[in-house]
């Protein structure tokens, strides 16, 4: 079945079986991640809230809605609604349009008297803003302005100090300004969305003035997706690795029949041009963070000459897994998320092949397969709208992400050469910085709590505001950040440990780890330094706990591991332990890393 | 378009809609028959049915309708000028 909540979105299959789809979604034995979600709206949002609903379920999001009366978006927040207040969003999402400026400037006025006005305006919404964060720590979602239905001033609209479209221009300007300045608050691009739909599909007057609907209902689905990807991106759930086929994907033609000379990519051609546009397209997607693989049926040596081809823009080390032998598609695909330590629901796989899709739809419906055609001028299209990897708060480690696997490789040759194992950490030279939160690393901390599924033992997320205020609270919570470098390089800020002090206790509410610095015993470290930690505050006993998803089996026995006392296992499977801090010793003596305690945060 | 036909494209858009698969409308079912029926999915009603007939209704011309027989009324008038 064609899935209408894939892009394009078929908005008439959502109008129509919007409830259909919601019990198909529902039906399944995946476990949904349960957010609270507050939807206050300048205009209608009712059909915005279902098709939502349908579009988050999709990504494994289960929400509950909280949505305002007709436009009281601002009364809602300004004077306590009571019923906003026990609510407690999660989310916010604010759906303000044009329809919502009723300030517009008129005829004549100086420019000095719109930049007043546009000032006004973000007074007002900033106060919003300010009240939302302090009451919720809520994520907020805004959208910015979407350019007005008419425009009197026609093209002199745009230039004239009183055109709305300018005024507009100035209005997005802020707030794209307010977006770079403050945390947890994300825009929802309805000037891009209305562009990319265009106007007068955008723009309904009739639903305006018989439902107060602000866009047209065809548009509706457009708006939810860009709204779901969003919020999916807050709760770590962007897809992880583009895995690509080669022939007639990354360049036109086959390579293990004509060899570099013989396939079409770089200027030469029109197929040329537009493969080398995807491979823009691709190289640019691994500077933001994702990874790259290879998985095509072809000698393994044919199908890497392909990238000493001179135009191409992909070289070999873009790649952090290439997989070209024949085999068939899945079973290579499931060796790559092996290999990169992902889940396979972590994973798009594009080829411009329909039986491998269509086979890989089949074997492994938790890979992301879009159905990109064959027309190689579809692919970026495809890809760009559908979102699957939404960039939000980009971190150090995103920029550097591909660079760390390229190290691990070179990491791993080295292991070959040694007896043991341990011979080889220790020729690593590793040293783990480790410390309490510090602002600076804020933004990586909050992504890894909401993206680290494996090796994970609460799995519990949290969001930046959040995370900031248990920072500050150095009472009451022991935050531990765990850095981890090597001869061969940085791997950055790799593992977290919130400890929440409950009188004598300190229970570890948080316990994860990148999957990048798997067995280099960097879990030892922290658990080095959580013991000092729990001596410092005086806790008697440290309780942790497994809380079973169906991602974290790695961890099941990790308390067991660590010599940890087992108390009990609910019948979910979640097991509880407990460490002595006077009595209990650690199994582990030596490491082969050396541990920086990083200076305690002037508080 | 019949009067049987227009009845037949309407009772399906209303069994999606209302996701009941064995639903029956007749001329005078309305709002208060179908619990279901509230102002959101009278709205998606109405966008199906435009979609649906590729016809649109003007602002007022919905305000008169009674029942699902006035509709179908008003799609086969509009259909008829079209």
């Amino acid at each position: 079945m064609i899935d209408p909540l894939r892009y394009p979105f078929d908005a008439s299959a959502i109008l129509l079986k919007k409830k259909a789809i919601k019990r198909t979604l529902l039906d399944t034995d995946r476990s949904f991640l349960e957010k609270r979600v507050a939807i206050l709206g300048g205009s209608t949002t009712a059909e915005i809230r279902d098709t939502l609903e349908l579009f988050l379920l999709k990504e494994g999001i289960k929400p509950a809605f909280y949505e305002s009366e007709y436009n009281k978006f601002y009364e809602d927040v300004m004077f306590d609604n009571p019923k906003l207040l026990s609510f407690k969003p999660d989310i916010v999402y604010i759906h303000t349009t044009t329809a919502n400026l009723h300030a517009f400037p008129s005829v004549g006025e100086t420019l000095e008297s719109v930049e007043k006005r546009v000032r006004d305006e973000v007074d007002k919404y900033q106060a919003m803003w300010n009240k939302l964060s302090q009451l919720f720590n809520c994520a907020i979602i805004q959208n910015n302005f979407e350019l007005p239905p008419y425009r009197p001033l026609a093209n002199s609209d745009s230039w004239r100090t009183y055109g709305k479209t300018f005024f507009i221009y100035q209005l997005n300007g802020e707030w794209s300004r307010q977006a770079r300045e403050r945390k947890n608050f994300y825009i929802n691009d309805i000037h891009y969305l209305s562009a990319l739909l265009g106007l007068k599909h955008w723009h309904d007057r009739k639903q305006w003035y018989s439902y107060k609907y602000a866009l047209s209902y065809d548009a509706i689905p457009t708006l939810a997706h860009n709204i779901a990807s969003l919020i999916k991106s807050i709760y770590g759930k962007n897809k992880k690795v583009l895995v690509l086929d080669l022939d007639n994907t990354l360049w036109g033609g086959e390579i293990g029949e004509n060899g570099p000379a013989g396939i079409e990519i770089g200027k030469e051609t029109p197929l040329a041009e537009a493969h080398t546009e995807f491979q823009d397209y691709a190289r640019e997607l691994r500077r933001l963070g994702v990874l790259l693989a290879v998985c095509s049926k072809n000698d393994e040596g044919a199908a890497k000459e392909g990238f000493s081809h001179p135009d191409s823009v992909l070289t070999l080390e873009d790649f952090s897994a290439f997989k070209a032998n024949w085999q068939t598609k899945p079973e290579n695909l499931e060796a790559i998320a092996q290999e990169l330590n992902v889940g396979l629901d972590s994973c798009v796989f594009v080829d411009d092949n329909p039986a491998e899709r269509e086979l890989v739809s089949k074997q492994l419906p938790s890979i992301e397969t879009p159905e990109i055609g064959g027309d190689v001028t579809d692919y970026v299209n495809i890809l760009d709208r559908s979102h699957y990897f939404e960039p939000l708060d980009l971190s150090e480690e995103d920029l550097k992400r591909s660079a760390f696997y390229a190290e691990n490789s070179k990491r791993e040759n080295l292991q070959k050469q040694f007896a043991s194992y341990n011979d080889y950490l220790a020729s690593l030279e590793m040293e783990a910085e480790i410390g309490d939160f510090s602002p600076v690393y804020l933004d990586r901390i909050t992504q890894l709590i909401n993206k680290t599924n494996q090796f994970n033992l609460t799995t519990k997320r949290y969001t930046y505001a959040e995370v900031e205020a248990m920072s500050r609270q150095s009472d009451r919570f022991s935050c531990l950040y765990g850095r981890l470098k090597d001869k061969f390089g940085d791997n950055g800020l790799v593992s977290v440990i919130i400890g929440r002090m409950q009188e004598k206790q300190m229970h570890v509410d948080v316990w994860l780890m990148s999957c990048r610095v798997l067995q280099r015993n960097m879990e030892q470290a922290m658990f080095h330094v959580l013991l000092e930690e729990a001596r410092r505050r005086s806790a008697t006993e440290l309780v942790g706990s497994y809380h079973k998803t169906p991602k974290n089996g790695m961890v099941s026995d990790f308390y067991q591991r660590l010599g940890w006392k087992y108390k009990s296992t609910n019948a979910a499977g979640d097991s509880e332990w407990r460490w002595t801090v006077n009595t209990d010793t650690p199994l582990t003596k030596s490491l082969p890393i050396t541990i920086v305690r990083a200076s305690l945060q002037t508080k | 378009m019949t009067q049987e036909t227009i009845a037949q494209i309407m009772q399906d858009i209303f069994r999606d809609i209302f996701d009941q698969p064995s639903l029956v409308i007749t001329r005078e079912t309305s709002a208060k028959d179908i619990e279901d029926w509230d102002s959101l999915s009278h709205v998606n009603i109405v966008v199906a049915a435009e979609k649906a007939f590729k016809v649109t209704f003007a602002l007022g011309e919905l305000k008169s309708l009674n029942n699902v027989g006035d509709m179908y009324d008003l799609i086969q008038k509009k259909l008829s000028h079209a």
